[in-house]
């Protein structure tokens, strides 16, 4: 067995606090909103899971490049993980503003184009391990992947960018304002604390995620040969 | 809102427990596959190794026994 880096554990411990002391703020800490009143603190997670899946699909494309020029298998597992992490959190991320959708905008769900960027983004990514899970060769497998992963980490702007390149109801809290959204509102200082603290709190989550996930890539390499071997 | 919160938590934990499952999963897989491995490389090398002493030990038991009969 593999033994576990002291990191890893004061990162999982780090994690789990930084969880909790968010969970507070966002529930407890922060104001009430005016006009939408309790259902708005879901957007403290919603954005927080969004950001650090947006930046994971950008790092998997990242790691695809690094791959395709090094042919290190070690960039495919990092992409793997990368990808993996980040459709959890982006499955978070859709399901939240799914929830907050209902009392604002009357609707669980409508097709303006970022919430359809982000299902068609969603999807990509559930395709991508589609794709691996048909390859057996693993040398093809990661080569294919790379190819996808880098392709489909368009699709990742492509969504942050859509609230701004195009007429939407989404609103825009962050750098930006947007006329026609609905629900849209001015952050006191208060749920600035809540934010930003959600956004480091879900970045932590994201690199322990992503370390645990990569030891596990290291762990199926490790039987993939060790398969091989004793079958030869 | 209390509902989009255990949704998250209920969708970390989910991910946190699969990665628990097939991480374990895993480790039984591999500790099989060495033991296996083990198994495997040492009957390999039997003949290579020992060939002598095995073969005097049948040869010896074979020529009492039908010396009995």
């Amino acid at each position: 067995m593999q033994s576990k880096p002291i990191t890893l554990t004061i990162l999982d411990i780090v994690s789990v606090i930084a969880l909790g002391v968010s969970t507070y703020l966002a529930l407890v800490f922060a104001p009430t909103e005016l006009v939408m009143g309790d259902v708005q603190r879901v957007f403290y997670f919603h954005i927080g899971t969004a950001w650090t899946a947006l930046i994971g699909f950008i790092l998997a494309a990242a790691f695809s490049v690094i791959y395709l020029i090094s042919k290190d298998l070690k960039w495919d597992r990092f992409q793997v993980a990368a990808i993996e992490v980040s459709l959890v959190f982006f499955l978070i991320t859709i399901v939240l503003g799914s929830i907050w959708a209902r009392p604002a905008w009357n609707t669980w769900w409508t097709w303006d184009p970022r919430l359809t960027t982000a299902a068609i983004t969603e999807l990509i990514y559930i395709a991508y391990f589609m794709l691996r899970q048909g390859i057996d060769d693993p040398d093809r497998r990661a080569r294919f992947g790379a190819v996808y992963a880098l392709v489909g980490g368009f699709s990742a702007p492509f969504t942050f960018f859509a609230i701004r390149l195009f007429r939407t109801i989404h609103p825009v809290v962050i750098a930006g304002s947007n006329a026609e959204a609905e629900g849209t509102f001015a952050m006191s200082p208060d749920m600035r604390v809540a934010f930003f603290f959600a956004l480091f709190t879900f970045t932590v989550i994201f690199i322990d995620l992503f370390w645990h996930r990569i030891r596990l890539g290291e762990l199926q390499d490790k039987i993939e040969q060790l398969k091989l071997k004793v079958s030869m | 809102m209390i509902a989009g919160y255990a949704v998250s938590f209920i969708v970390m934990a989910l991910y946190v427990a699969s990665i628990y499952i097939r991480n374990r999963n895993l480790n039984q897989d591999k500790a099989m596959l060495e033991e296996m491995d083990d198994e495997t490389v040492p009957a390999m090398q039997k003949p290579v190794i020992k060939p002598k002493p095995a073969q005097r030990k049948t040869g010896k038991t074979v020529t009492k026994k039908k010396s009995k009969k």
